[in-house]
């Protein structure tokens, strides 16, 4: 099975498709790039999906090709971990839309032979969950152990559940939402302004000669990244500090040690991201409201899962606050489904489950070891 | 097998393998876990404190973290066997409305509470002239989750006035069961078993 090509790290594969969207159109060829760790049982049944946030990616566990660094869930993602390597197959695809590799604005257009830019369709979190089945399909995994996400990953793990209930065992979600709220949208589209305010995005033809609008991307990063901390956190971090400076300096210069973590947030985010990525990622986000597929009910979205349900919210997160998953749980309740939830208390605003989190590891190790042999 | 809290046991032993369980106030879910391993049932629960929460999820149980004062009204009409609510009543804000919404939920509904009109609570008031601090009452009248303290006799008369129908009654004084004469006085716990 080690030798089969399909797995490992850095994949990528072109499925012909066609996939239908959301919006009438289709997209074809579908690109998609991914890893996997760890060993697929010979029945198949240990496969777990990992869906990654907004601007995350497929190196859920491995060194970034762009950054170096290390996988953005490394502490979540390994052997003995809380998702287990050892036990599990651990899967993690690209979002289309994205740029690490799968089908996104930045890919050729085959009608055209240049890249999509603005030409891409525009996507919706079904899209992405129903490219992500099709690879399922190529890597000949039927049925899911369990689909994990945060965030957007969130969003994709419960509309998993929703488009296709035979393929799903379980899922956990955290930190994430079953809508958009006007101030999820409201802070989305301040970020899609800056990139289109930036005088290099015209109208999103910037491919060619390689002079992206990487001050609006900043802007819209610096914008976002407030989104995921909180005031608590903020206010531990950096407080009113000057950044290696002893007065103000009655400039525009980043004065403040806040200032200069957001500007550098916002100018290293540009070396790892597309900017068009942005706009579709954010769009497809806004769209989501999955009680709005199922009739206006979010229970009848759960009503024909069978699926276990783990949801996680933080305290101390205002992007996606508790109140978004108790009405996921109360839909679930309604529905029948099995669902735990808990609210985990962490200063560290929605970014938290990305963050050390001892009770969270507990929690979701335990949820999905309770789901073995089901 | 691990050893139960007795008002547990009781309500262990009183239920029938293979129903669907809903146990509103579960804790770290003691009583579920016995129920799944030993009876075979479907159990599900509510708990407000989050560590319990984390513990019981970890263990492999379906809990929700919520209030029995906020979260019950999601639940759908009759889609439990059985609602268990166990030394949970005398917390909550409305308990007449909680034990509605228990045996709207449940076909029948359990319920433990610790009696305030036990002879030791009695005569803690009577001698000491202070808000009795017992075994079963352990916290101060300042941090006690405690707020609607009540005696067999008040539930009685809550069951009366409502209408419903007394199914079962145990009685607990120390953690043996104790008779029915002049439980009021005698019993330091109570189970009951409803129907709506």
């Amino acid at each position: 099975m080690n030798d089969d090509l399909r797995f490992g790290l850095d994949r990528a594969v072109q499925l012909p498709g066609p996939l239908a969207l959301d919006s009438g159109a289709t997209l074809a060829p579908v690109d998609i790039a991914y890893e996997t760790y760890g060993t697929l049982d010979a029945d198949a049944g240990n496969a777990i999906l990992i869906c990654h946030a907004l601007t995350g990616d497929q190196y859920v566990a491995s060194t970034h090709p762009v950054t170096g660094k290390d996988g953005w869930w490394v502490r979540m993602v390994g052997p003995g971990k809380p998702i287990d390597t050892d036990r599990y197959f651990v899967i993690c695809a690209n979002v289309i839309g994205s740029c690490l590799g799968s089908s996104g604005p930045a890919t050729v257009n085959p009608a055209t032979n240049e890249a999509w830019a603005m030409e891409f369709p525009v996507l919706t979190i079904a899209d992405m969950v129903r490219a992500q089945a099709m690879l399922l399909d190529h890597l000949g995994i039927e049925r899911l152990h369990s689909v994990v996400g945060g965030s957007m990953g969130g969003m994709q793990g419960i509309s998993w559940t929703a488009l296709y209930p035979e393929r799903v065992k379980s899922a956990v979600i955290i930190a994430s939402t079953a809508k958009h709220s006007a101030q999820n949208i409201a802070f989305h589209e301040v970020g899609r302004q800056a990139i289109m305010a930036d005088p290099r995005w015209r109208g999103g033809a910037y491919y060619a000669d390689e002079d992206p609008p990487v001050s609006g991307l900043a802007v819209a990063r610096m914008a976002a990244h407030i989104t995921y901390l909180s005031e608590e956190g903020l206010t531990e971090k950096f407080g009113r500090r000057l950044q290696d400076r002893d007065a103000k300096t009655f400039g525009f210069d980043a004065d403040f040690q806040v200032e200069s973590y957001l500007r550098h947030q916002g100018s290293t985010f540009t070396d790892r991201f597309d900017a068009n990525s942005y706009l579709y990622i954010t769009r497809a986000m806004d769209y989501f409201d999955l009680a709005e597929d199922h009739g206006g009910s979010l229970a009848t979205a759960f009503t024909g899962s069978k699926a276990r349900f783990c949801l996680i919210s933080f305290d101390s997160d205002w992007l996606y606050p508790t109140a978004e998953s108790r009405a996921i749980v109360h839909a679930l309740n309604a529905a029948g489904a099995e669902a735990s939830f808990v609210e985990l208390s962490a200063p560290f605003g929605h970014d938290s489950f990305l963050l050390e989190n001892a009770e969270m590891d507990r929690i979701v190790g335990g949820f999905l070891k309770s789901g073995d042999g089901k | 097998m691990t050893l139960l809290r007795p008002d547990l046991q009781i309500i262990a032993d009183n239920i029938t393998p293979g129903s669907r369980v809903l146990d509103i106030g579960c804790g770290d879910g003691a009583l579920m876990a016995a129920l799944r391993d030993d009876k075979g049932c479907d159990a599900r629960g509510l708990e407000i404190d989050p560590a319990n929460v984390a513990a019981a999820v970890a263990k492999g149980l379906s809990v929700v973290q919520g209030d029995a004062d906020t979260d019950l009204t999601a639940y759908p009409d009759g889609s439990f066997d059985y609602a268990v609510l166990s030394q949970t009543l005398q917390t909550t804000m409305r308990p007449d409305m909680i034990v509605e919404q228990l045996l709207r939920i449940g076909q029948q509904g359990f319920v433990s509470f610790p009696n305030f009109a036990h002879w030791r609570v009695r005569l803690s008031l009577l001698i000491g002239g202070r808000m009795p601090v017992t075994r079963l009452l352990p916290e101060r009248w300042y941090d006690t989750p405690n707020i609607h303290h009540v005696t067999i006799d008040d539930f009685r008369s809550l069951v009366r006035e409502e209408q419903l129908q007394q199914e079962g009654q145990w009685f607990l004084s120390g953690d043996t069961q104790t008779g029915r004469g002049l439980a009021n006085l005698m019993a330091e716990h109570a189970v009951f078993l409803l129907r709506g």
